[in-house]
């Protein structure tokens, strides 16, 4: 463990051991992140239930991307690919905004199998007429 | 470019104006301020000076003295020299901005334009705000008159961002009484004082973005402890560096500031400490009773955290009655400054422990008067006769009902 004289003064964080202008480049699994950066702390034991990410629903609009509090919603090529259980502290925001019917994000169980999640989507809500 | 200012070789400037142009020749990037009494007049007169052209940096209104010292602290940890000003209530609210200011390790310069606290409102002079701060890991500078602010303050700025110490600074003078008395200040030219400042050298700034930084994260147990060790550390041990430029300025200016500065001490017996206007009023009473044969002198500090314990203790300790003033309330203890001199005292070796006595004055700006400071001598002669005390240890000066004495 560090002593007090090892830290950095002012209690600053470097969260990549390379150009940080480089690392922007790459997708966060991929870039070279310090071992005191925040990306290396997991979060998931924060949780209580999951968001299960449906591509089969999904419009790739985006939204829970933009609305997740800590960047836990994986994109790639232009596409949504999931979810990063590791940062994922379960708030259900993504769920809250997604906009599709049915929902292509809803939350399960921590200890439920995505597969068996999967299987279990709800069917396409009617509209209701008055 | 900003525009250079011509100044005569003696202006006469009031406590704030003198500090207004310190602030105006470190051109600063950034000031947020929110004005407040008796510091008003140092923003104000800079707010002047950006709309003139003299400072080539932003100057940031914002709503509440917590948020001029949260845009302070933004703008310096993206890596600009960085400035405000307050008093009082103002001071107050910064409180909780101030401790990460230090936590961050900011070299922010704060003017400190000493102001009772409320409540009873009050808007005139004394040490209660500067006490307010004394643990927020801010080194702190006393002044005694508009020369002495202009010079600290071009001073803070060097002490502050010394790369062994970048911690930010406070200044204080006192309301009022230096703040708005107009005296002759001897400046330096723009460009001798900025020569002496230095151009600003960040460190770890926010707005270097091939090095991205994380400020101010959560630590918790694990390295809290630590952080807070490495600020003190490096606080207890700033008086080098402070030292350092009090004696670079001494070069350049041949005004002569010390950690510690004393007043016709040499044969004296009985002694004021006090910070601040005081100093100055205590001279002049020392000077007259030494005619009524009390050895007399005056001590005073420049620096006020770091607390000097080793350089005062060490000057204080042969002297034999020693009264020190709190221009502040103690709130149900001794007065904060004659703990630590107290405090002092202890750790030195072979001190013969003078007799101390702690005088509570001026709250609220009441006037302390040449007869109060003979009598307070006085006493303090009373003491070193008899070896011992011959009254209280704390006493009231010139509050208006029955005596109030402690201990």
């Amino acid at each position: 463990m560090k002593g007090w004289n090892d830290f950095e003064i002012g209690a600053v964080l470097f969260p990549f051991k390379h150009q940080g202008q480089e690392a922007l480049a790459s997708h966060n699994n991929e870039r070279d992140y310090t071992q005191e950066s925040s990306f290396n702390s997991s979060v998931a034991h924060w949780r209580v239930d999951k968001p299960v990410h449906n591509s089969e629903v999904c419009i790739n609009c985006f939204n829970c991307w933009v609305y997740c509090p800590d960047g836990a919603i994986l994109a790639r090529d232009e596409k949504l690919r999931g979810v990063d259980y590791v940062h994922c502290k379960g708030c259900g925001v993504c769920v809250d905004v997604c906009p599709t019917n049915p929902k292509s994000l809803l939350m399960f169980s921590d200890h439920e199998d995505n597969q068996t999640a999967l299987k279990n989507w709800p069917k396409k809500e009617e509209k209701k007429r008055d | 470019m900003p525009n250079v200012m011509e100044l005569q070789e003696v202006e006469v400037w009031d406590g704030n104006m003198a500090a207004s142009h310190a602030l105006r020749q470190a051109q600063i990037d950034v000031v947020a301020a929110y004005p407040i009494t008796p510091s008003t007049p140092i923003v104000q007169n800079y707010g002047s000076f950006v709309s003139n052209g003299y400072i080539d940096g932003e100057f940031v209104l914002v709503e509440s003295e917590h948020a001029a010292m949260s845009g302070c602290v933004g703008a310096a940890a993206a890596g600009g020299r960085v400035a405000t000003a307050t008093s009082s209530q103002g001071f107050a609210l910064m409180i909780e901005v101030l401790y990460q200011a230090s936590g961050m390790r900011l070299p922010i310069v704060l003017n400190l334009v000493n102001r009772a606290l409320a409540s009873p409102l009050n808007i005139h002079g004394d040490h209660s705000d500067m006490y307010l701060g004394r643990d927020a890991g801010w080194i702190n500078l006393n002044t005694c008159n508009p020369q002495e602010a202009y010079d600290f303050n071009l001073m803070a700025f060097r002490i502050a961002e010394d790369m062994a110490v970048r911690i930010p600074t406070i200044v204080n003078q006192d309301g009022f009484l230096c703040s708005h008395t107009a005296q002759n200040v001897r400046p330096l030219s723009d460009e001798v004082a900025y020569n002496f400042i230095g151009d600003y050298q960040s460190k770890n700034p926010l707005l270097d973005f091939d090095k991205p930084a994380t400020y101010g994260a959560q630590a918790e147990e694990d390295w809290h402890f630590e952080h807070k060790a490495q600020l003190h550390n490096t606080l207890m041990h700033s008086d080098i560096a402070i030292q350092k430029v009090f004696d670079e300025f001494f070069d350049l200016t041949a005004r002569r500031y010390n950690i510690v500065e004393t007043y016709d001490t040499k044969d004296a017996e009985v002694v004021i400490f006090a910070l601040g206007t005081t100093v100055e009023s205590a001279r002049v009473a020392a000077k007259n009773v030494r005619e009524l044969g009390i050895k007399a002198g005056v001590v005073t500090i420049r620096v006020f955290r770091p607390f000097p314990y080793v350089k005062l203790g060490e000057i204080l300790k042969d002297f034999k009655a020693v009264a020190i003033m709190d221009k502040s309330l103690p709130a149900g203890a001794m007065g904060a400054l004659f703990n630590e001199v107290a405090a002092s005292l202890y750790q030195v070796q072979d001190s013969k422990h003078p007799v101390l006595s702690n005088y509570i004055y001026g709250l609220g700006e009441r006037d302390l008067t040449q007869v109060d400071l003979v009598k307070i001598y006085q006493e303090l002669d009373a003491n070193a006769k008899a070896a011992k005390l011959t009254h209280p240890t704390q006493q009231f000066i010139g509050l208006r009902g029955p005596k109030l004495s402690f201990c």
